[in-house]
């Protein structure tokens, strides 16, 4: 469901963050990409959502490449992917129950829709008591929990998270790791960042390891691979 | 788009202005002040262009006839000066007229010419575009039977540029202020929305379209420009009601010119305040959002 094809990324200073990466991840899959800092793993990331677009090569996902897209329909590829990011990204004049919401009002649904869906996920997160709070009134997990409904509200085939249990004490950080089991559980691709070693080295699933801009590593029930 | 996404669109702008709190206010405030400025302006401005256009009005072509010239000769002139291009209307003075007009200005002793009348017969012309008088005047100095042609020569022209001049620094004046009341209020919306660039990007990654995430903005400049525009409204309303009170009677006795009656004039300047907010909020919103959209 991703095929990246010798994909190349130069940025304008100079520095590049993708080598000629060859990669195919299948539906179901939950995928750990670890790495040093720098080494490429967020531009690995964010050129799967289009935050960025590859200097050269193919990136395709469910038949779509995103090489090619055009700006106009990148709101179409977002709305069929979830994404989960390190410092949260919620809005802050939203309450939970909105900050959810949004991504179900771009894609137009009717008022009932939208009511049903985001109660059901907001209880699947935990969070349907504090559903009216808003983001500042929350704390850091909960505001994690909130950001993962938001970005399955949809029922995406595939989540992307960018280090999400970075800003997390370790417990919460377990806490956030079962609600990703669970979405895996259900057929959903999990694509995920991380610098958690323990987390990795716990909970078993394939390892792709990004070093200079190339794949060094990539196997199944992998390890974590790097000192603490 | 769907109807309840409009509907949703416009629920969301509303609720953006009461959170946005002093934001809201701070925009406000800028359209109110600049819109007061443009409101006052405007009405004095227009006053003064009705005060030229009656005083350009009053302008007259004086044709003196030939004092040879018989009844015939008289009705034929008549009829040549109305079928000049250019004149609007044309009155007919006889000299007895005249002489009586020079009585009531100078005295009563000025009745011992009745016996003997030196004066001329007269036809007062208003040409059809005050500004163009010494051409047509010159057109009916062509015509027979006239004895000489004036129209205040020198004076006029010094009136009608001095009227031109100040229309347009009026006009210049007018737009210089509407200029900076776009830049001003375009940049305090600005400002309020470089605070939420982050929104902005986070509703981009969520999968919202460029038109999703301008439409409430631009709805919400809206809302800045009316609210901006209600005290302006009100306070030129009142001002011109009271100003109009008080000269008006007097100027009435004057006769040489008038303010702008009350209605419609300042329904129409009350439009126009309200329109000018609603363009500069719109525009304002628009052009600041354009620029964080290109994510």
């Amino acid at each position: 469901m991703i095929e990246m094809i010798n994909v190349y990324k130069k940025y304008p200073n100079g520095i590049v963050a993708a080598n000629g990466i060859d990669v195919k991840i299948e539906q179901g899959d939950f995928v750990y990409v670890v790495g040093p800092s720098g080494a490429g793993k967020t531009t690995f990331i964010k050129m799967m959502y289009r935050e960025e677009r590859p200097t050269s090569g193919d990136i395709l996902i469910n038949g779509i490449n995103l090489a090619t897209l055009k700006n106009s329909k990148v709101p179409l590829l977002r709305r069929q992917i979830g994404v989960v990011f390190q410092d949260f990204k919620l809005l802050p004049r939203l309450s939970v129950y909105e900050n959810v919401a949004f991504a179900l009002e771009v894609i137009e649904e009717t008022p009932k829709v939208i009511r049903q869906k985001v109660m059901d996920v907001l209880e699947l997160v935990g969070l349907k008591g504090k559903a009216r709070m808003f983001p500042t009134e929350l704390s850091g997990g909960e505001q994690q929990r909130v950001s993962i409904a938001r970005s399955i509200v949809n029922r995406p085939k595939l989540v992307i998270a960018d280090e999400p249990t970075g800003n997390l004490d370790p417990e919460t950080s377990w806490e956030i790791m079962n609600i990703f089991k669970e979405i895996n559980a259900r057929g959903t691709t999990i694509i995920m960042a991380t610098h958690n070693r323990e987390i990795v080295n716990t909970i078993r699933h394939r390892v792709i390891a990004v070093e200079g801009g190339l794949i060094t590593r990539d196997e199944y029930g992998g390890e974590y691979g790097y000192e603490g | 788009m769907k109807g309840r996404t409009l509907a949703r669109h416009f629920r969301e702008s509303l609720k953006s202005i009461s959170r946005n709190g002093w934001m809201t206010f701070a925009s406000v405030s800028a359209v109110t002040v600049t819109l007061l400025l443009v409101g006052v302006f405007v009405m004095i401005m227009m006053n003064l262009n009705k005060v030229a256009d009656d005083l350009e009005k009053d302008v007259e072509i004086k044709v003196y006839v030939e004092l040879t010239a018989d009844e015939a000769a008289i009705t034929k002139l008549e009829q040549d000066i109305k079928d000049t291009t250019g004149i609007e209307e044309v009155t007919y003075s006889p000299k007895g007229e005249e002489l009586s007009k020079l009585v009531v200005d100078f005295g009563e002793d000025l009745r011992l010419f009745e016996q003997q009348n030196p004066l001329h017969d007269v036809f007062y012309a208003k040409a059809t575009n005050p500004q163009e008088t010494e051409k047509v005047a010159a057109k009916l100095d062509r015509l027979d039977n006239t004895f000489e042609v004036k129209y205040g020569e020198g004076k006029i022209e010094k009136l009608f540029s001095f009227l031109n001049t100040g229309r347009n620094v009026g006009l210049v004046l007018i737009l210089a202020l509407l200029f900076t009341a776009m830049f001003l209020i375009s940049n305090t919306i600005r400002i309020t929305i470089v605070a939420r660039r982050r929104d902005i990007e986070i509703m981009k990654l969520v999968g919202a379209t460029n038109w999703f995430i301008r439409i409430p903005f631009i709805l919400e400049g809206m809302w800045l420009g009316i609210l901006g525009a209600i005290i302006p409204i009100t306070l030129v309303t009142v001002l011109y009601s009271n100003i109009y009170k008080l000269l008006e009677p007097k100027l009435e006795s004057g006769n040489l010119f008038k303010l702008l009656e009350f209605s419609p004039f300042i329904y129409q300047v009350n439009a126009l305040i309200l329109l000018m907010g609603v363009l500069i909020g719109i525009w304002g919103s628009f052009m600041s959002v354009r620029k964080f959209l290109r994510v």
